[in-house]
């Protein structure tokens, strides 16, 4: 078994949560792990990235090489596609279509959606929407990360049980929310399939 | 044992707790950062009463963690590889005058300046300083190394440099820790003439240290980790230093290598294996994370022997990080590239946070300053120094800690006049109050603007050693009172503060300014916990 992830984002969306979410379950399941984080300067509110290899056999490189990317999991449309060279042919698109914008030059909605939908294969997500349902838009990364879940090669239940880790000192109310969160985004993602 | 999910930096300072530390010393500087943090989050490390508080910057944390090493204890301490320039004193004649506690200097080097002004390789600062040198591939042997670096350091009685690099440092994996030892007791050093560096006992302590060299060179051939792993295709051999390895060995599935490696973990390099990996093989390459440090060696001035690839002969890039794809370039291996990224994906740089501090005290600048024109603003090290960015474009240098200041004094008396200076709270007790004294003594025509947050802001909100102290500083220093003003940096001030910024830009002395708010960033973080207390009391 072998998964490299890039989760992509803006500083402060989240990204690496969902990275510690995968993390934890696939330690629970036993595999290899290496987890490249951006911190410092870019995380102020710049575009980050976070390299994420799991894998039943020990990992060499932090780094993913360019276009073996299993998956692309990004909380923001435009930062979907900014890691394009590094995904595999084969590869899949998880992402939020919530725009984050704090540039000027931010393209258009409708011509960023087009570009996502050349791709042969993606999931689109209103993980905003999503999150909101179940009650808080905070939750908007939890929504993506179950979008991922079918595809991660982990078994859900790993999942679940990384989130209650994760958010275990914020109380049941909180870990509620995000299991709810998962799990909408999984559903999501099984039906776009 | 259990293993534990760790960031290179992580895996270091449970290390150092492992490892029987008494201190860590350090200032915050990325990618170095989370090592201090991870100490002073450590219940054990609480327990054993582990001195862990950030110093005023490098050099006195190099000094500090050098005291604790004379008083017998064992000491860290934990910098960027810029703030090694800073500690360069106390860090080379800390290999004159020798270790007594083990004493382990962690230098974190940032190649492809993710984070940093330059991409400068710390192991030129060992080599310099003549001490033993590790360099870890991997997040276990950052473990592993640091644990060994004290017991190297008290066997030698000498300082040990730990050499990362950004990837190692923010990377977590699974780490296994090993038994933890006990503090050292309080011991004196045997000769109390041994931390006395006047030139008569300095000369017998240098040629001590230069007598150390062989056994240190014996030390990287015994400790496992230079060693030469066997490969069929000798026309090519590889040297690879620290993480450069992990990049050779993703470029071979299942880990099997096709030429012999030569694998760097420790210097002085062990010339016997060098030697014998350079004649049994056509061709060396050698891979870096940093600069050709061994390349250069290797190939000599006149470059006459064998053909040495590398960094040098264009066979890799010159400068920035190494990556799996760039070394598989290196061995003629075709690289899969994915689709290319769409035009209308736009530069996402980093910016100041929305209802930062800095932006409103930066606006009032640029507007009391147009009637002067642009160019006269020097700046400093800190989140501000991205107000030098559209839309602010505010500032027009940013060199090394504290060099607002002097610059400033510097375009003064060469006839730039006003002359401003905008430099951070913990910058300012860092590197700027030297400069400052040196302003007062100078009579010099600037204007000082300490930009107050309250905190170490771009490294993520760590304690300042300036907090509560700038205003006395400012005072003690010699600034006159009527020239010190704090100002509010919101906008609904504005005009208040363009009116003060405009004043004191015309006084012909030293002015002092400090916008005075807390960062956004460390308010909400403090906002947030207030209320998770609140819900959790309820």
């Amino acid at each position: 078994m072998k998964k490299d992830i890039i989760l992509a984002g803006v500083g402060g969306q989240g990204i690496l949560s969902i990275a510690a979410c995968i993390g934890l379950a696939a330690l629970e399941e036993s595999l290899f792990l290496k987890q490249a984080e951006v911190h410092g300067m870019s995380q102020r509110g710049g575009a980050v990235q976070s390299n994420l290899r799991l894998s039943s056999d020990p990992v060499a490189s932090d780094l993913i090489p360019a276009g073996k990317a299993d998956l692309i999991i990004a909380v923001e449309p435009m930062e979907s596609l900014r890691y394009l060279p590094m995904l595999d042919h084969s590869g899949w698109i998880i992402t939020s279509i919530n725009p984050f914008i704090n540039i000027t030059d931010y393209p258009e909605m409708e011509q960023l959606m087009k570009e996502i939908w050349k791709l042969p294969r993606y999931i689109t997500l209103d993980a905003n929407s999503m999150a909101k349902d179940c009650g808080n838009i905070k939750a908007a990364n939890m929504v993506v990360l179950g979008a991922a879940t079918p595809f991660l090669g982990l078994e859900y239940s790993s999942i679940e049980s990384a989130v209650k880790k994760l958010f275990n000192n914020k109380g049941d109310e909180i870990i509620e929310l995000n299991l709810k969160a998962v799990q909408m985004g999984r559903e999501h993602a099984l039906k776009q399939m | 044992m259990q293993k534990l999910l760790l960031l290179g930096d992580e895996a270091i300072a449970q290390a150092a707790i492992d490892g029987g530390i008494s201190g860590i010393y350090a200032y915050p500087g990325t990618p170095s950062t989370e090592i201090m943090e991870y100490v002073q989050a450590s219940k054990t490390a609480k327990e054993n009463n582990i001195r862990a508080l950030w110093s005023a910057n490098e050099k006195t944390a190099m000094e500090s963690a050098l005291g604790m090493s004379y008083a017998g204890k064992r000491a860290m301490v934990c910098m960027k590889h810029v703030g090694l320039n800073v500690a360069a004193d106390a860090f080379v004649n800390a290999a004159i005058t020798g270790a007594n506690g083990g004493l382990v200097i962690v230098a974190a080097d940032d190649p492809s300046m993710h984070s940093s002004q330059n991409e400068q390789d710390s192991r030129f600062y060992g080599k310099f300083a003549l001490i033993p040198m590790l360099e870890p591939s991997n997040q276990q042997e950052a473990y592993d190394m640091t644990r060994y670096a004290f017991e190297l350091s008290e066997r030698m009685r000498i300082p040990v440099l730990l050499r990362i690099t950004t990837r190692l440092a923010h990377s977590r994996t699974g780490v296994e820790c090993s038994d933890p030892e006990k503090q050292n007791e309080l011991k004196l050093p045997d000769n109390l003439r041994q931390f006395v560096l006047l030139p008569a006992i300095a000369r017998k302590q240098y040629r001590e240290l230069l007598g150390k060299q062989t056994q240190m060179e014996a030390a990287s051939a015994e400790s496992g980790y230079n060693r030469i792993i066997a490969g069929s295709d000798k026309n090519l051999g590889i040297i690879a230093c620290g993480l450069s390895f992990n990049y050779l060995l993703e470029n071979y599935t299942n880990g099997k290598l096709e030429h012999p490696v030569l694998k760097i973990g420790q210097y002085p390099l062990p010339l016997d294996l060098v030697n014998e990996l350079y004649e049994s093989c056509e061709e060396i390459l050698v891979l870096e994370d940093g600069y050709p440090v061994i390349e250069e060696l290797l190939r000599g001035m006149l470059n006459k022997g064998k053909k040495i690839k590398g960094r040098l002969d264009g066979t890799l890039p010159r400068d920035g990080e190494l990556n799996p794809v760039i070394v598989g370039f290196a061995l003629g291996k075709k690289h899969l590239q994915g689709s290319v990224v769409p035009d209308l994906v736009k530069n996402r740089p980093p910016k100041l946070c929305d209802g930062c501090a800095h932006n409103d005290a930066f606006l009032a600048l640029n507007e009391a300053l147009a009637s002067y024109g642009r160019g006269r603003v020097f700046s400093d090290i800190g989140c501000y120094t991205l107000s030098a960015l559209e839309p602010l474009e505010a500032i027009n240098s940013c060199v090394d800690m504290g060099a607002s200041i002097t610059m400033a004094i510097g375009a003064a008396d060469a006839g730039l006049v006003p002359a401003v200076a905008a430099i951070g709270d913990s910058t300012f007790t860092h590197s700027g109050m030297t400069g400052l004294l040196d302003a007062v003594n100078n009579n010099s025509p600037i204007t000082v603007i300490i930009l107050d947050n309250s905190t170490t802001g771009m490294t993520g909100g760590q304690t300042s050693s300036a907090f509560g102290k700038i205003d006395n500083i400012v005072r003690g220093l010699g600034v006159s009172e009527e020239h010190i003003k704090v100002l509010k940096p919101l906008h609904k001030y504005h005009d208040e503060n363009v009116a003060i910024i405009k004043e004191e830009l015309e006084y012909q002395g030293v002015s002092v300014l400090i916008p005075r708010r807390e960062c956004i960033q460390t308010l909400n973080r403090r906002m947030r916990q207030k209320a998770m207390a609140k819900t959790m009391n309820i």
